[in-house]
C-alpha cells in the first residue's frame, strides 16, 4: 500500500489546491455521466466538460507541486491524499442526481469558476495567470451550455420544472461555503495571487439571478447550514468518490497510462 | 395530431481553420437551432476541426431522387469536351 502524501500547508498552495480539488471532484462527478446521459450528443458534451475540468486540475496540481517544492507529481496530488487533505467545496462532491441537478450544479459552478478564472488572469503568479487565461474560455462555454438547460428545464414541462425546483432547493444550501472568506483568501488577495472568494458573491448572485429569472425560477432564501469541504471536512459522499478515484494508484503504486 | 417523441434531425456544416467553405460533417438530434449549434460544437469540433458552424434541419433539404440517377448523370459520361483539358496554358499559370 502506497503511503498517503501530505500537501504543502502554505497559504498560497492551499488557495490553489481549493480550486484544483473543486475542478477535479466536479470533473469526476461529471465523468459518471459517460454512457448515461439522456442523449448521445449530451453525453459527449458532459464528458467534454469533465475533461476540461480535469485538465484545469492537472495544470494547477503541476503548478502547485512545482511552486511549493514538495516534489509530488500531479498524479500523487490527485490520488494519494487522505480525505481531510482534499479541500474542494462540498457542493461538487454531492452525488450527480438527475439531469436537472447536474445541469443546475454545472451552471452554478461554471458561473463561479468563470469569475475566479477571470480574476486569476491578472494574478501576480504568471503561471497561474496563464492557466486562467485558457480555463476562462472553457468556463464560459460550460456556463452557456449548462445555463441553457436550466432555462429549458425550469421553463419547460411540469415534470422538468418540478425537478429543477427540487435541485435548486437542495443545491442552494451549499452555496454559502463558496463565498465564505478566511485567512487563506485574505492572504491570497494581499499577495496578489487571486481574489478573496467572498468578493465574488455579488457578481455571482447577479448572474445567477438573471439566469433563474429567465428560467422562471425563484431565487431561494439563504439557509443557516454551512458546509465545510474547503476546510477538509467533507460530506459522507466524499469517501466513496475517493475510493473510486484512488483504487488504481493504491493497488498499483506509480502506475501510469 | 401526433406528438413528436424524438427531436428533429439537423445537418452540421463545419468550416475548418484553413478552409474557405463550410463542409458537411454529419448530423445530430436537437430540440432547436440553438441547441443544435452547441451540440455540433461538442460532437464535431472536439479535435480542433472548426472555426465556424452552420446547422440546418435535415427535413429542409430537397434531394434528387436516386431513381433518377441514370437519367440525370449518365448522359455526361461521353462529353469529355466539357473538361477544359484541350487548352495549352501559358507557363505562368502552370498549376491551375
Amino acid at each position: 500500500m502506497n503511503p498517503s502524501i501530505q500537501p504543502s500547508r502554505d497559504a498560497g498552495a492551499q488557495y490553489m489546491l481549493r480550486l484544483a480539488d473543486t475542478c477535479l471532484i466536479l470533473g469526476q462527478r461529471l465523468g459518471e455521466w459517460c454512457g448515461h446521459a439522456p442523449i448521445l450528443e449530451e453525453d459527449i458534451a458532459l464528458t467534454n466538460t469533465a475533461l476540461d475540468l480535469i485538465g484545469q486540475a492537472r495544470a494547477l496540481f503541476a503548478h502547485i507541486s512545482q511552486s511549493s517544492g514538495t516534489g509530488h507529481d500531479e498524479d500523487q496530488l490527485a490520488f494519494l491524499r487522505e480525505e481531510r487533505d482534499y479541500v474542494n467545496v462540498t457542493l461538487v462532491e454531492l452525488p450527480r442526481g438527475d439531469f436537472a441537478f447536474t445541469s443546475l450544479r454545472n451552471a452554478m459552478m461554471s458561473t463561479f469558476l468563470k469569475l475566479v478564472w477571470e480574476r486569476l488572469a491578472t494574478s501576480s503568479d504568471a503561471e497561474l495567470a496563464a492557466i486562467a487565461g485558457k480555463a476562462v474560455k472553457e468556463a464560459r462555454y460550460h456556463q452557456r451550455h449548462a445555463g441553457d438547460w436550466v432555462v429549458r428545464l425550469g421553463d419547460g414541462t411540469a415534470e422538468s420544472r418540478r425537478r429543477m425546483e427540487s435541485a435548486l432547493e437542495e443545491l442552494w444550501r451549499y452555496i454559502p461555503e463558496l463565498f465564505e472568506g478566511d485567512a487563506i483568501d485574505v492572504q491570497a488577495q494581499q499577495s496578489g495571487i487571486g481574489p478573496d472568494w467572498s468578493s465574488l458573491r455579488a457578481p455571482w448572485l447577479a448572474e445567477m439571478t438573471q439566469l433563474l429569472d429567465e428560467a422562471t425560477l425563484a431565487v431561494p432564501k439563504d439557509s443557516a447550514f454551512r458546509s465545510s469541504g474547503k476546510r477538509g471536512v467533507h460530506s459522507e459522499h466524499m469517501g466513496y468518490i475517493l475510493a473510486d478515484m484512488q483504487y488504481l494508484q493504491r493497488a498499483y503504486p506509480g502506475g501510469v497510462w | 395530431m401526433t406528438q413528436a417523441t424524438e427531436w428533429p434531425l439537423w445537418e452540421v456544416f463545419v468550416r475548418s481553420r484553413a478552409g474557405l467553405d463550410h463542409k458537411h460533417s454529419g448530423s445530430l438530434h436537437a430540440a432547436d437551432a440553438k441547441m443544435a449549434i452547441q451540440l455540433a460544437r461538442d460532437v464535431y469540433t472536439r479535435r480542433q476541426e472548426g472555426t465556424s458552424i452552420w446547422v440546418m434541419r435535415s427535413d429542409q433539404i430537397t434531394a434528387s431522387d436516386p431513381g433518377d440517377k441514370g437519367m440525370y448523370f449518365d448522359p455526361m459520361e461521353d462529353k469529355v469536351y466539357r473538361h477544359p483539358t484541350f487548352y495549352k496554358l501559358p507557363e505562368a499559370v502552370n498549376h491551375m
